[in-house]
């Protein structure tokens, strides 16, 4: 069982959350030209780090909210959670 | 190589079976192969297998981190199936069912297949007419497929909920009689021992940690057993393709995630059919020790475990419990989780890379065992050739730049975000 310190509502189990990947993807900027294969690195392809991986989840059954967590993807260790507005530091 | 046989078991019970010969060497790497495969688990030794079997390419190595088959070809729940409905997934499982079907007298290796057939549960009207136009097309491509009523699933398996009051009731089923399973260790051993016959070198407890590229093209490998000089180099890695494309600056359409399957306490036969759930996803059979083999969902977010968490197992039991109540008087005897390469469309990638001679085959998400056959072979041809097989085209790694997505289930991409 992951234990996930919401930044609204403090800790609370895997179970109230929806997982959202990888956090540090960016869409590439509204009105620019966009390539093929921009569009291609934004909507499919992944790192998929085996280590520290900042990725999204959603207080689906709490706040509502959308949060960052730094989480080890070997051994599930959550190291940090921010705010959807907080950047990675 | 010894042949297997009733009379080579009886010759060795007079020596107290001490003095079988080696399924297969443990040979130290060579300086140079004309191909090496990396990773030893069922993919990557039936790929070894058909390029000596098929191209006469015995000069191979295959590399594995630890031993072979101890990732997903001993962790599955060993399910063998063909019931899709696109041509590209219909073709290509159905081509493996038939190295299936031959697979023990080829291998010279009892792999226990047991075609007893799968039924996909079906619980609405809507659900029913998706089966009906799936099994059509099933058939139109040469597989077989039954569509089962009420009635006719009930005669099946009559310990499933078929009472008035549920959830989610039973209103028939989509049944591919020839789909079964096999024993899955022994699909691993039985294509090991045949390369090795042939010349192959399975090499373990032997990492990769970079490689060698020049111009574009694949000069060698480096591993932790020394460097490698090779021109060819096939990725058969399933959940580590990202750790190893990471050291080729590549990003793939993969994300590793965990799935988790379980078997309760033997008992005696009760079901003899692989059942799904239509309602969730859960699917059982019980394997012949008499335990039922169970599994479902991932867990959900990326992971490279091997080990899962319980909200995600509770999760899977409830949906077989709802479906066959009496799994809940049986006792859980084990658990266990592997790392899966999900795909973005949830069809899997067999193809050549911008790399010259470098080769990928990845992307099994929930259903690399099965593919297991049909995956080498079409993987050799890939490898042997420098081209795709017809039987693979449709498992481009293009596709995702192109649109042309495979997508199985019609869920869009992501689907096990779901």
């Amino acid at each position: 069982m992951l234990y996930i310190k919401c930044p609204h509502c403090g800790w609370r189990s895997q179970n109230e959350f929806s997982y959202g990947g990888d956090a540090t993807v960016k869409r590439p900027e509204l009105g620019k030209e966009v390539s093929d294969q921009e569009w291609d690195d934004f909507v499919y392809n992944r790192k998929s780090l085996r280590g520290k991986h900042w990725e999204l989840w959603q207080h689906l059954s709490g706040c509502r909210q959308w949060i960052k967590v730094e989480r080890d993807t070997a051994t599930h260790e959550i190291f940090k959670t921010l705010k959807a507005n907080e950047e990675i530091s | 190589m010894q042949k297997y046989s009733i009379f080579s078991l009886m010759k060795n019970a007079f020596s107290n079976h001490e003095k079988w010969d080696l399924a297969w060497k443990d040979p130290s790497p060579k300086k140079e192969y004309d191909v090496v495969i990396i990773g030893g688990g069922g993919h990557g030794l039936a790929t070894a297998y058909y390029l000596a079997k098929e191209h006469n390419i015995t000069n191979v190595a295959i590399i594995e981190k630890g031993w072979i088959g101890g990732g997903n070809v001993g962790r599955n729940t060993t399910i063998i199936r063909s019931n899709y409905m696109h041509d590209d997934n219909a073709l290509f499982s159905e081509f493996g069912m038939d190295l299936w079907r031959r697979m023990s007298q080829d291998l010279n290796y009892n792999v226990m297949f047991s075609p007893r057939g799968i039924i996909n549960l079906a619980h609405s009207d809507a659900q029913m007419n998706v089966y009906a136009r799936r099994g059509n097309s099933m058939r139109l491509n040469g597989i077989d497929a039954v569509l089962l009523n009420r009635e006719q699933v009930k005669e099946i398996i009559p310990m499933a909920d078929f009472s008035e009051n549920v959830r989610f009731p039973i209103f028939g089923g989509l049944m591919q009689p020839s789909a079964g399973t096999a024993r899955h260790d022994a699909v691993a051993w039985g294509y090991a021992r045949q390369a090795d016959s042939m010349g192959v070198d399975i090499i373990q407890n032997c990492e990769v940690t970079g490689f060698d590229v020049v111009g574009g093209k694949i000069k060698g490998v480096r591993t932790s057993r020394g460097d490698i000089k090779v021109k060819k180099i096939g990725l058969c890695v399933a959940g580590s393709t990202n750790i190893l494309a990471e050291k080729l600056n590549m990003r793939l359409p993969i994300e590793t995630h965990l799935l988790q399957a379980c078997v309760s306490e033997p008992v005696k036969p009760v079901l003899d059919r692989v059942v799904t759930f239509g309602a969730g996803h859960f699917y059982i059979s019980q394997s012949d020790k008499g335990e039922m083999v169970m599994g479902g969902d991932l867990d959900g977010y990326n992971s490279y475990a091997q080990r899962g968490n319980l909200p995600t197992l509770q999760h899977v039991l409830t949906e077989g419990i709802a479906m066959m109540p009496f799994l809940s008087k049986l006792k859980m005897l084990r658990t266990w989780g592997g790392i899966m390469d999900m795909s973005m469309d949830g069809s899997p990638i067999i193809d050549k890379t911008h790399i010259e001679g470098l080769y990928l085959n990845c992307g099994w998400c929930y259903g690399g065992f099965k593919a297991t056959p049909a995956s080498g072979w079409t993987f050799a041809h890939t490898i042997a050739q420098d081209r795709v097989h017809e039987l693979n085209a449709g498992y481009n790694l293009n596709r995702f730049n192109t649109g042309y997505l495979l997508d199985e289930k019609g869920l869009g991409t992501k689907t096990w975000i779901s």
